[in-house]
């Protein structure tokens, strides 16, 4: 199937897509795809969202895609400049999972519940509600999202293929 | 992460030692393992976009076999000993005559065999790399996934995460039968530990 406007979401990136256009990221592991979506004007947006919050940068400049708390602020305003408005938004989220499971949980090896906790933190700060959701687990995810439909559809090794 | 652009190339030379080192020790643990000879490629050292990373052993939606230990002690870091699911399939063959049958799915007792030939090669990887060094460096217990790799990858990347959007990689291919199986080692030391394994090889960290 030959995709007309596919739209690649890197690791700690961020984009919006609009006319029908797919937004797709591969290989979420830990890290969390936070997908907004406008169903009146169809504007959908994605970030690959890798750790949760921005204070624990020691990089004095950092990629704002890169954290829960700064990426949502951003894809909020690039979805507005493309015509969305908050209050029709809603949210769905993948990933966030635990790859591997050691016996010491230390704060790094929890990273995947803690990007979906500061996601979800994030999205109630500006009252999106989260209308689906398939995070957790311990296998990587795929997503796409559809532009025309606001229809998630999650791939995993395990799992096959899921729509949200 | 402007620490590393400034890195001469001797020192990445002295890195590109440490995985030859650690590696080639892991490959003649591999060859006793299986009982047949085992090659090594030169390991590359270098500074990769998170992006890229997983380019290296197929692609972010690659499935491969990934056998991830956290490097304890004096130079922390993470370490991901890599295979595609199609070498994996034969190593079990050559070592315990195992024919697997769905790639996609193992049993108990080849996610074990392959769990353990993780933590032999990582384990000889890491002592021949702290005899070398004399700093301390313990693997944790090895955990296996079969899985994306970019999914696997990403959790090696955590620590950089905090500094940047490139990690310092040594990457050790090896080939066992000319080119039937194809292995990686990913030594991913994190930012802080650099200082640690030039001071200890006499080289000096500006």
């Amino acid at each position: 199937m030959i995709q007309q406007n596919l739209i690649k979401i890197g690791m700690a990136d961020l984009n919006v897509a609009t006319d029908g256009a797919m937004i797709k990221t591969t290989g979420l592991g830990s890290c969390v795809g936070v997908t907004l979506f406008d169903p009146k004007v169809k504007v959908a947006g994605m970030a690959h969202v890798m750790l949760p919050l921005s204070s624990i940068a020691r990089e004095s400049t950092f990629n704002i895609a890169k954290y829960a708390d700064t990426a949502l602020p951003e894809l909020l305003r690039r979805l507005a400049a493309a015509g969305a408005r908050r209050e029709r938004l809603i949210a769905k989220l993948a990933g966030g999972a635990q790859m591997f499971a050691f016996s010491g949980q230390s704060d790094t090896m929890r990273i995947g519940p803690r990007n979906v906790e500061a996601c979800k933190m994030m999205l109630s700060q500006y009252s999106i509600p989260v209308m689906g959701e398939d995070t957790g687990g311990n296998y990587g995810r795929t997503i796409e999202l559809d532009s025309s439909t606001g229809v998630l559809v999650i791939k995993s090794v395990q799992y096959g293929v899921k729509e949200l | 992460m402007s620490m590393f652009n400034h890195f001469a190339e001797f020192k990445m030379d002295v890195l590109k030692e440490v995985g030859n080192i650690g590696a080639g020790n892991a490959a003649t643990a591999l060859s006793r393992l299986i009982d047949k000879p085992v090659d090594m490629a030169v390991p590359t050292v270098s500074m990769v976009p998170f992006e890229e990373i997983a380019e290296r052993v197929g692609g972010s939606e690659q499935v491969v076999v990934a056998v991830f230990l956290r490097v304890e002690g004096d130079a922390p870091g993470n370490m991901f000993f890599i295979i595609e699911t199609n070498s994996a399939k034969k190593l079990l063959h050559n070592l315990l005559s195992i024919e697997v049958e769905n790639e996609n799915e193992y049993s108990e007792m080849e996610f074990s065999a392959l769990g353990e030939i993780g933590n032999i090669l990582a384990g000889s990887y890491l002592s021949s790399l702290a005899d070398f060094t004399k700093l301390s460096m313990a693997p944790t217990v090895p955990s296996i996934a079969i899985d994306m790799a970019g999914a696997i990858l990403s959790y090696g990347l955590l620590q950089f995460g905090q500094m940047g959007d490139d990690a310092l990689l040594i990457d050790t291919t090896f080939l066992e039968d000319k080119e039937a199986i194809e292995g990686h080692f990913f030594l991913i030391p994190d930012p802080e530990s650099f200082e640690k394994i030039f001071r200890a090889l006499g080289v000096p960290f500006e």
